[in-house]
Parts: structure tokens; C-alpha cells; sequence
């Protein structure tokens, strides 16, 4: 505990219910002066309504919160700031087109003068100076010029703080801001936080990364299906004792597995290069072999071409050039049902925008890849009672928590729509997994289930080409990680040799591995 | 609850115009079902409803909006007087043939705006509804004066009767109810089957919920879009050849079955787009047009009231949220939701 004043904010035994489903259960939860709290749960332990509860989105149905020891209503977000209480989103609420400046401004524009009401002209000077003020004394240097749409994500993510502290926050709560960023990034990100603390603001920050939370907090709170289980501090824990904390039970968080025995070449690309819709190569030379039975990890930032990189070989896009080959079948022009029916299995990377249809029940979507063919349908007709068999025994051999087969896959938190896909993709014959993204926001009880199943995928003889921008996914599944950055493998490595630091140089670009090409080109 | 509620608003028009809601609405009612006759008219009024209003259906199942149903249905009934007054074959042969020739006339004119969608990327409601004008001013110069389908020497335009082998049997004699309305519930019945039990209704749906996962599946999005505008019109323009083939006189004129087509986007909506609910909105359709006479007759209210009643039901239905907000309703979380505003401008 850093000091021993009275909590600057206390929410006294908030409860909020959303018809049957308790969301907080009388919880209890103080900050106070110049400390960083970490919010620490699974997706729907309650962090996200508690936070809108406190930033006035949501009222709680019980209880009370006291600002400075005093009793405060807050209606809306406009009370919220007015009160000191400034949000940063998960997802960014910056309007792209316009610049730092002019983002800052919105809601509260400064005019020169006040003769024309909203008329009058903006005065966006004085703003700027704020700004460059504000950046100095927080250590948050952004170009108050620039327009949003060029930044990067961690640059984007300091305009965003900025705009709080301008509107003048003391309290900031920061939603899973690490969600976004490279390790490079999220190392900055918690040098601004302690700034910020040493300035007299104090931090809500909320997360289900446990390595983060040792690193940074001062204090740490721990949810679990709507009440508070546990208050501890880094000295006083561990990564494991918080995962039992924040799961309930013991978890895996290394994916344990054997030693891979590659075989046959399953996925050969040559030479790749994807254009965008916008005429830009995202894509450059691609080449890649992936055998039987080992798991090949491509790290990288988002936007990369990662994405372009999997819809070219899954044919859901045209690569401009080179050619993609799945067991000895060019499919570089195929259409994405043929490469489905060469043994492809896809697990995409927005699993509600391409994996699921969400209006469809668990039944349907389980058989989505499958319902034109036996036993489903003859080709013509489906056959119900084997769509709702086949539901029955996925739902209960992939543990998917749903209230029933008929059930809509849009009522399913995510980690159980992420089982229906898997449940689906899995259950074919397969030689080939494609899987992008498998865990994002997933809870650690569905990641370590998730993980699991792709080893064993992997025993099973299958290969497996695995995305994603959690490194340390990357590194605890995969037999071989390459790196992709601006649309090039820029290096390839055996997993046992990897590490977080140097994947992450190659991730920003700063590193180049030059004797890549001949190494594949062999 | 949308149409009680309808039913209260129009009342406040109807008090204004000076006569008595309660006297109206039974009239209305008598002139629906009071008599046999009366029954009967209201089952041939919702026929050509429940045909198209399938159609139109169909296509928000896919996640199209085919609003140019009226001009499809137009196309059906004047391809079905084309045939039927030119070939006079065995009945046996002459009705499916004329019915057929109606229904893909139908087909091809949706299916033309679902090619302009989904290879020229065209919206299917901008589209259809320029079909509305062709078919419709191509009609007025065939039935014209000097008009290639013109009934020789008759002073109004309009086109010569069908051959009695084209004419649809009637199910009671010396009545108005003619075979249409068993046409009718077997192709929602077949809809039903299309939609919920095949490999094509799945792919329907999935297109219409979410192209994106249709693509992903391997779905051909394109092909897809085609035929299910060609299903929908064709729906659409075998409401239009039974009308000429079920009603005296078997002909085609101006003003007839005018409106029919707009209709059926109403009587899809309300029936939730579900085949079944389909045909219960259209028979309520149906009821209102066969009782507005009489109602317009005993209690001196406009027949306009009808149209005033018909559109406040749908817009009740449309902007459900007024009607849950009023009534304290929970929000629905069914599958069968209608999502009119997919796909704009998108893909």
C-alpha cells in the first residue's frame, strides 16, 4: 500500500443485476491517491458493468459510491468527468479523420470568444498548447497535428489518455489497454502509468493478463462471477495463486506438450504477394513448407498481413501472384468450399463476423461446414435429427456451456462461440488447421481447453498454421515461429530457441533476419 | 398489439370524419366474413397475397429486399394472358403451362436486378423498383390503343379473356373461389419445406444472416443471390398469371390488381416473414379489402380508411419498438427477426 490517506474512491456494496444474472454481487472496492489497482478477472466476472457502473453507463441497483467521502450520484458519463472519473476504452472513441487536436476537443469545443454562441470560431491554439503542456508533464509526447488515422495503435491509445487528463481526470480507469499492443508498446504504456501516479492520478486498470498485473500494480482486486474473491499485492502473490484466484481452480497457463514428429509437407507456399482492395502489396514473396503434425506459429502485430495472408490460402481473396498448395493440389484459385474439401479447417480470425452466424441456433452452426453433406442431407434435404444428434454429442464433448442445442449462438459468451467453431472445425478429417486469433478475449479456463485441443490436433498428425498477437501463445504452442512485418516473413526460427524480447524486434521491424530467402528458397 | 393498436388510431379518423368507429368496424367485419360470399371473397382477395407475400419473404430470408414484386407479379399476368389467349390446349396441359409461363417471366425479370446485384453491386431496391416503371409503362403501351395485345374494338385498355383451357378451375361452382387458394397454401407449405429443410433454404439463410460466414463456408454468395431473386419474383409472377386465370373476365386491364404487389411487402412483414404467418397476415389483408365496401356502404366512413388502417398495422410492425414501449413488452430475442436495412451499400 503506498500510503495510508482515505481512498480518494470507494463503491460500497454495489450490486447490479441483469434479469436472473447477478453481474456484481455487493461488492466492496476502494482506491486510493497515487496507486495503480488492477481489476482482475474473466471475461463476464463482472469488470466491464462494475467500471460502468462507476462511469455512469449503467446504475447499480444497491449500494453507494463515495468520492472523496462523499456520497455521489452519477448518472452519466458527464457526471463521471465531472467528478474526476475518466474512462480509456478498449476499443478506441477517436474519430480517424481528424487530428489529435481537434479529437480532444470534441464536447467541450474552446471557442475564441463566445459572440456567435456555436458559431463562433474554434479556438484551436490554445488546445494545442494543452496538449504539448499535458504531454510534457506526463511523459505522453503525441504530435497534436497529426491526424488519428496515421497513428499507431500505441500512439492512438496516448491520444486517448490524453483526452481524459484534458478533461480533466484524476482517476483513470483503463480498460484491457494492453489488448492492442506489442510488448514494446505495453512496456511504454505501463512507464506512462507510473508517471501518471507520481503526477497524483490514480488508476483503475483492468485486465486478465496476469504477467502484466505483477508488473505493474500496487494493489490487486480480484472478480470472479461478480463478487470481489480476493485483494492481494504483487509481493504477496504469484501468477499462479492469482489464476487459481481468478479461475477458481487449479489452471494450465503453458500449454504442456511433447516433442513434434513432422511429416509430409501439407502446405507449401510459394512466393506469395496479396494487393489489398486498395491496390497496396500487403503481402511480398511469401514462402513457407508446413508438414504433418507440427504447429507453425506466425507472430506479428495486427495488420501486417496476417489476415490477407490466411483468407489467400483459406480463398476467401485472390493473391495477386505465387501459389498456395495443399498437399500436392495447387489451390491458389480455388474457392474457399474446395479447399474446405481438401481437409481444411479454418478457425477464423472474427469468430462472430465469418465463423458464426449468430442468428442461427448452436444445432445449425455446429453443422455449418457440413450441412450439405451425409449424414446431414442427401444434397438436397437436411435431415434435422442429425443435425440436433450431432449438436448433442459436440456440446458435450467440447464442454460447450449452452442452455440448449436450439439455443442462438449470439446468446453464448465468447468462449463458448469460440467452441462451437472449434467443435466444428475439429470434427471433420482434416490434414490441414488454419487458426487465427484462437483466444482473443477468451478467459484463461477457455484458452487452456482451446490450447489443448490444437496439440492434440497436432499429435493427431494434423498441420497446424496458428496467428496470433498474443506472443506468448506464439511461443508456448508452436514447433516454429516466423515473424511477419509490412507484409514479409522477416524471420524463422525454431520455437525452443525464441524468445519474447527478440521476436519483438523483429515484430517492429527493427530487426531484419538477411539470410531468410535462401534458408526457404533451398 | 400492432393491430389493436391500428385499430385505435384509425378509430380517431374515423371519429373525425364524422361517423362511428364501432358501426365500421362491424361492417367492416360482416363484409369480411358475414356471409358465405362474403367469406369466399376474402380467401380470393388474400390468394395473390399469399403468393407473393411468400415471395417477398423469401428474399428477406436471403437478406434481399425485393420491392419490385408489383412489377413481377405485372410481367406474370401479362406473360399468362400472352400465353393463355394464344395456345388453347388440353386443360391438363394449359393451366400448368400458362401458370409456369407466368412464373418465370416473373423470375427473370428478379433475377435480372440480383445479376445487377451481385456482379454490378446495384441495389436490389433501386433496382427493382426502375423494373416497377418498365414493366409498368410496357404494359400500358401493349394494352394501349393500337396496342399489340389491345382486345380488338374494345373502348378501354384491355386485353382479350383467356381461352377457357387456361381458366383455373373453380372449387365451388357459381362463386367466386377458384382453385388459387390451394395453390396458395401449397406453396407456403413448399416455402416452408425450401426454407427450413433444405440445402438451398440453409444457404439462403446464411446468406441472408451473415455473408460474410456464407462466404467463409464456401457459399457461392453471387449464384445464391440470383436464385433466390428468381425464387421471389417467381412467386411473385405466379400471383399474377392466377389472378387472370382465376378471375372473371380473365383479362388483363388498367388498374387491375393494382397495388397487390405493395401489398405483399406488408403481408410479408407482418407474417413475420414466416410462411405460415405469411398466410394468416394475408388473410387478414384479404378481409379488410372484402370489407371495406360494405363498410364504406353502411357506415358512410371512406374506403380510404382501409389503406389509413393497413399502413398504420404496418407501421406498428415495423417500429415495434413504439408497440413494446406502450404495452411493456419485453424485447424479442427470436431468431425470426427482420432486418430491412442489411446490406446497404455494402459488398
Amino acid at each position: 500500500m503506498k500510503n495510508n490517506k482515505d481512498p480518494i474512491l470507494s463503491l460500497h456494496n454495489i450490486t447490479k443485476s441483469f434479469g436472473s444474472v447477478v453481474a456484481n454481487d455487493s461488492i466492496y472496492f476502494d482506491l486510493y491517491p497515487q496507486e495503480i489497482q488492477v481489476l482482475l478477472g474473466e471475461n463476464g466476472a463482472g469488470k466491464s458493468t462494475l467500471m460502468k457502473i462507476l462511469y455512469g453507463m449503467y446504475q447499480a441497483d444497491q449500494g453507494e459510491i463515495l468520492i472523496n467521502q462523499q456520497k455521489v450520484v452519477i448518472q452519466d458519463p458527464n457526471d463521471a468527468l465531472r467528478l474526476g472519473i475518466g474512462m480509456v476504452h478498449q476499443h478506441f472513441m477517436l474519430v480517424p479523420v481528424m487530428t489529435v487536436t481537434e479529437n480532444l476537443m470534441l464536447g467541450d469545443e474552446k471557442t475564441k470568444g463566445n459572440a456567435f454562441g456555436k458559431l463562433s470560431k474554434l479556438d484551436r491554439e490554445t488546445v494545442r498548447q494543452e496538449i504539448i503542456a499535458l504531454g510534457n508533464k506526463y511523459g505522453l509526447q503525441v504530435n497534436p497535428d497529426a491526424v488519428v488515422e496515421d497513428l499507431s495503435v500505441g500512439e492512438a491509445q496516448r491520444v486517448e489518455i490524453l483526452k481524459v487528463l484534458y478533461k480533466g481526470a484524476d482517476i483513470l480507469i483503463l480498460d484491457e489497454p494492453t489488448a492492442v499492443l506489442t510488448p514494446q508498446e505495453t512496456s511504454e504504456l505501463f512507464e506512462i502509468m507510473r508517471s501518471l501516479i507520481k503526477q497524483g492520478k490514480s488508476i483503475i486498470f483492468i485486465t486478465h493478463k496476469l504477467k502484466e498485473v505483477l508488473a505493474v500494480a500496487d494493489r490487486i482486486a480480484v472478480l470472479r462471477n461478480g463478487k470481489v474473491v480476493g485483494h492481494t499485492t504483487p509481493a504477496e502473490s504469484s501468477i499462479e495463486e492469482l489464476a487459481l484466484l481468478m479461475v477458481g481452480r487449479e489452471v494450465l497457463l503453458t500449454a504442456t506438450k511433447g516433442q513434434s514428429h513432422p511429416g509430409k509437407v501439407v502446405l507449401n507456399i510459394k512466393d506469395l504477394s496479396i494487393k489489398s482492395k486498395s491496390e497496396v502489396m500487403v503481402v511480398k514473396n511469401f514462402s513457407l513448407q508446413l508438414r504433418a503434425g507440427e504447429i507453425y506459429g506466425i507472430a506479428g502485430v495486427q495488420g501486417n498481413g496476417q489476415s490477407e495472408l490466411i483468407e489467400a490460402i483459406t480463398g476467401l481473396m485472390q493473391p495477386h501472384s505465387g501459389h498456395i498448395i495443399i498437399l500436392n493440389k495447387d489451390v491458389t484459385h480455388s474457392s474457399p468450399r474446395q479447399i474446405t474439401l481438401v481437409g481444411t479447417a479454418h478457425v477464423p480470425e472474427d469468430r462472430q463476423k465469418h465463423g458464426l452466424v449468430l442468428g442461427f441456433s448452436v444445432a445449425t452452426n455446429l453443422v455449418l461446414q457440413t450441412y450439405y453433406l451425409p449424414p446431414f442431407s442427401n444434397g438436397w434435404v437436411i435431415y434435422p435429427e442429425k443435425v440436433e444428434e450431432n449438436a448433442d454429442e459436440k456440446i458435450d464433448e467440447f464442454d460447450i456451456r449452452t442452455p440448449s442445442r436450439d439455443a442462438l449462438v449470439s446468446n453464448l459468451s465468447g468462449g463458448n462461440q469460440q467452441k462451437v467453431i472449434i467443435a466444428r472445425e475439429l470434427s471433420r478429417p482434416i490434414n490441414l488447421l488454419i487458426i487465427n486469433q484462437p483466444t482473443r478475449g477468451l478467459d484463461v479456463g477457455s484458452i487452456e481447453y482451446i490450447h489443448k485441443r490444437i496439440i492434440e490436433a497436432r499429435d493427431k498428425g494434423v498441420a497446424v498454421l496458428l496467428v496470433s498477437a498474443e506472443l506468448d501463445e506464439i511461443l508456448s504452442l508452436s514447433d516454429r515461429i516466423g515473424v511477419m512485418y509490412a507484409g514479409e516473413l522477416v524471420a524463422e526460427m525454431d520455437a525452443k530457441g525464441a524468445n519474447r524480447e527478440q521476436l519483438g524486434l523483429y515484430m517492429t521491424g527493427s530487426k531484419k533476419e538477411k539470410m531468410l530467402k535462401e534458408n526457404i528458397n533451398q | 398489439m400492432a393491430i389493436f393498436t391500428a385499430l385505435l388510431v384509425s378509430s380517431i379518423a374515423i371519429l373525425l370524419s364524422g361517423a362511428s368507429p364501432i358501426k365500421a368496424f362491424s361492417a367492416l367485419a360482416v363484409g369480411a366474413f358475414g356471409t358465405r360470399d362474403n367469406l369466399i371473397e376474402t380467401v380470393v382477395k388474400a390468394t395473390p397475397l399469399i403468393i407473393a407475400g411468400l415471395g417477398v419473404a423469401l428474399a428477406f430470408r436471403g437478406g434481399l429486399f425485393n420491392i419490385g414484386v408489383e412489377g413481377q407479379l405485372f410481367i406474370g399476368s401479362i406473360v399468362a394472358v400472352l400465353v393463355g389467349t394464344n395456345f388453347d390446349l388440353p386443360k391438363i396441359i394449359n393451366v400448368p403451362l400458362v401458370m409456369l409461363a407466368g412464373a418465370l417471366a416473373g423470375a427473370l425479370l428478379a433475377a435480372f436486378s440480383g445479376y445487377l446485384k451481385a456482379w454490378h453491386g446495384a441495389h436490389e431496391v433501386i433496382t427493382t423498383i426502375m423494373m416497377n416503371y418498365i414493366v409498368l409503362r410496357i404494359i400500358t403501351w401493349a394494352i394501349g390503343a393500337n396496342g399489340p395485345l389491345r382486345k380488338p374494338l374494345s373502348i378501354v385498355p384491355e386485353t382479350r379473356s383467356l381461352f377457357e383451357s387456361a381458366r383455373l378451375p373453380l372449387l365451388i361452382s357459381d362463386t367466386r373461389l377458384h382453385m388459387g387458394i390451394v395453390i396458395a397454401l401449397a406453396l407456403a407449405a413448399g416455402v416452408y419445406f425450401l426454407l427450413f429443410r433444405t440445402v438451398l433454404g440453409v444457404e439462403i439463410r446464411i446468406v441472408g444472416k451473415n455473408l460474410h460466414a456464407a462466404k467463409y463456408v464456401g457459399i457461392n454468395v453471387k449464384r445464391n443471390i440470383v436464385l433466390t431473386m428468381a425464387l421471389s419474383g417467381g412467386l411473385a409472377g405466379l400471383a399474377g398469371a392466377i389472378q387472370v386465370m382465376g378471375i372473371p373476365p380473365y383479362n388483363f386491364t388498367t388498374g387491375f390488381n393494382v397495388g397487390y404487389g405493395f401489398d405483399s411487402l406488408a403481408v410479408a412483414v407482418l407474417g413475420s416473414i414466416h410462411p405460415v404467418g405469411v398466410v394468416f397476415s394475408a388473410l387478414l389483408f384479404g378481409a379488410m379489402d372484402a370489407g371495406a365496401r360494405l363498410m364504406q356502404l353502411r357506415a358512410k366512413v371512406p374506403i380510404d380508411i382501409i389503406t389509413l388502417l393497413q399502413g398504420l398495422i404496418l407501421m406498428f410492425v415495423a417500429a415495434n419498438q413504439i408497440i413494446r414501449s406502450l404495452y411493456h413488452l419485453p424485447a424479442p430475442s427470436k431468431e425470426d427477426s427482420v432486418n430491412l436495412t442489411q446490406s446497404w451499400g455494402g459488398e
